[in-house]
């Protein structure tokens, strides 16, 4: 791995209430990376990646992304302080999202979806946006669908369009949280086509997935989770052909059986 | 045939509803009370909603106390208590007696009345406001959150337009009461809709012809209301198929908005 990691997180913990919903977790991500985490459900994957760009607060440890720490920083005190919200939001804009259940904007059409951000956060000119979300939706195979209304798109169309919003910020990472899970089975391939695509452009990604399939040819390292904590780091071939501990040939054994 | 109904006399009540009676001037200030009380008691009651959302308890506490208080008492007591009873209370009258505000001269009583339909307004506005807020899913404000908007953005620009769609409604029904409830003020003595009907019956004493005739007063501005409402909900409910019943669809129940299962 050479230079800084894009995404540096470290023992990080997580509670809610008495709950330890992650116990330590340390990731790395090299720049071009693609991670995929995997795991039973109820062990924290997504939490995790919530907290990679603080949709949740953390409890202990230290996530940077790209070098600098996010949502605190060094206070003159020598302690961790959250920044403004300013700030956090600058943060955030470097970092693509991708939601399980799309979360699209329902009264705004699949073009204002995309453009949103780049005109009220980037500040550029709508004709500039338009361009730059025509190309984005060509993209993702949806270019005729710029003035449909999210409902009357089918659920792979709309997580599509979703890709293309996050991908319209121009983010450093991209964050996938379960992208396929809401999906009919029919729609799924098409989603991960786009992910692939762009995975092999050398976009930086973590994505929690439940497609093995796709683990195991795109991710250049697979994380299995359990319980708030990582279980096994490795290449593809060896997580799923040599599984190192028993825990993960545990969960593959019934991911992988039907 | 009651002889009340059998001395009607149609042309007395007839002339009661043209624009040049002595009603038409009332109307005008009837709109008037229920259109600013009714702006200002939604702003207030957007603070309000905010408040009663927000992370910090005092905010929260101090929206509740308020929605509690103005909920509570009633708005005909609300209403004299701005007018007379602050003297009474502090010693002092909070409201002067007129305002001037260089193009026109507001009077005390009239400001006393919109000062309380608004703040009593705004107690239920925050209700309804809150309802629609919470109602909108949060993945709508993390999508916002996600592209680099602050929360007051994101919630500016996402989440209150979709709130809107289900708080149009219910401040339809606010309206429509406020155009009515508006004739309270009737007893601090604003020659509204209502009083002004008081003033033309102790001309003649013609109280079926005046009270029919108010009436259709009332009933002709909540008709106009309804027709706005309408134009409203269809703008606000574009990207949706179920929206879009049109004014007489709405006004007497035919074709329009029914449940559709998909």
């Amino acid at each position: 791995m050479s230079g800084i990691p894009i995404v540096d997180a470290r023992d990080v913990v997580k509670r809610f209430g008495e709950h330890e919903v992650l116990s330590g977790v340390s990731l790395e991500v090299a720049p071009s990376e693609t991670v995929c985490i995997i795991g039973p459900s109820g062990s924290g994957k997504t939490t995790f990646l919530r907290c990679l760009n603080r949709l949740e607060s953390i409890d202990g440890g230290t996530i940077e992304i790209a070098g600098e720490r996010i949502g605190t920083q060094l206070g003159s005190d020598g302690r961790q302080q959250r920044i403004g919200k300013q700030e956090l939001a600058a943060q955030r804009a470097e970092i693509g999202f991708v939601f399980q259940r799309f979360n699209l904007w329902p009264q705004l059409s699949v073009l204002e979806n995309i453009t949103l951000g780049p005109r009220k956060v980037r500040g550029r000119s709508r004709e500039d946006a338009e361009a730059q979300a025509r190309e984005l939706l060509r993209k993702v195979g949806l270019e005729d669908k710029a003035h449909a209304y999210p409902k009357l798109l089918s659920g792979g169309q709309q997580q599509r369009v979703a890709i293309a919003r996050a991908l319209a910020m121009q983010p450093r990472l991209m964050l996938f949280d379960e992208p396929t899970s809401a999906l009919d089975p029919e729609t799924i391939g098409e989603v991960l086509d786009v992910m692939r695509t762009l995975s092999s452009e050398g976009m930086t990604m973590v994505v929690v997935t439940h497609e093995m399939g796709f683990a195991r040819q795109v991710a250049n390292r697979v994380v299995v989770m359990d319980r708030g904590a990582v279980v096994e780091v490795g290449p593809p071939d060896q997580v799923f052909g040599a599984p190192r501990e028993e825990r993960t040939r545990e969960f593959l054994s019934k991911v992988l059986a039907h | 045939m009651n002889p009340l109904l059998a001395a009607f006399e149609t042309s007395y009540f007839l002339d009661q509803l043209r624009p040049d009676s002595a009603l038409w001037n009332a109307v005008g200030l009837t709109v008037g009370i229920s259109v600013v009380a009714q702006l200002a008691g939604t702003l207030l009651g957007l603070v309000l909603a905010t408040s009663a959302m927000s992370r910090r308890r005092i905010l929260r506490t101090l929206s509740g106390l308020y929605v509690w208080i103005f909920r509570g008492t009633p708005v005909l007591l609300q209403i004299v208590f701005w007018y007379l009873g602050s003297n009474l209370l502090f010693g002092f009258e909070i409201i002067p007696r007129d305002l001037d505000l260089g193009i026109a001269i507001i009077s005390g009583n009239v400001l006393a009345g919109v000062i309380a339909l608004s703040l009593n307004e705004a107690a239920y506005m925050s209700e309804i406001i809150r309802a629609g807020v919470l109602a909108v899913d949060d993945g709508q404000l993390e999508a916002g959150l996600v592209v680099g908007m602050t929360e007051g953005e994101a919630m500016r620009r996402i989440v209150l337009p979709q709130a809107a769609r289900l708080i149009v409604p219910g401040l339809g029904n606010e309206f429509n009461n406020m155009l009515k409830t508006s004739s309270l003020v009737s007893v601090i003595g604003v020659t509204e809709l209502y009083q002004n009907g008081q003033v033309a019956l102790s001309q003649g004493f013609k109280y079926a012809e005046v009270f029919a005739a108010v009436a259709c007063w009332y009933l002709a501005l909540t008709t106009i209301w309804l027709l706005i409402q309408v134009q409203i909900e269809r703008r606000l409910g574009r990207s949706d198929r179920k929206a879009g019943e049109r004014f007489f669809e709405r006004l007497f129940g035919v074709g329009g908005a029914r449940r559709t299962y998909s």
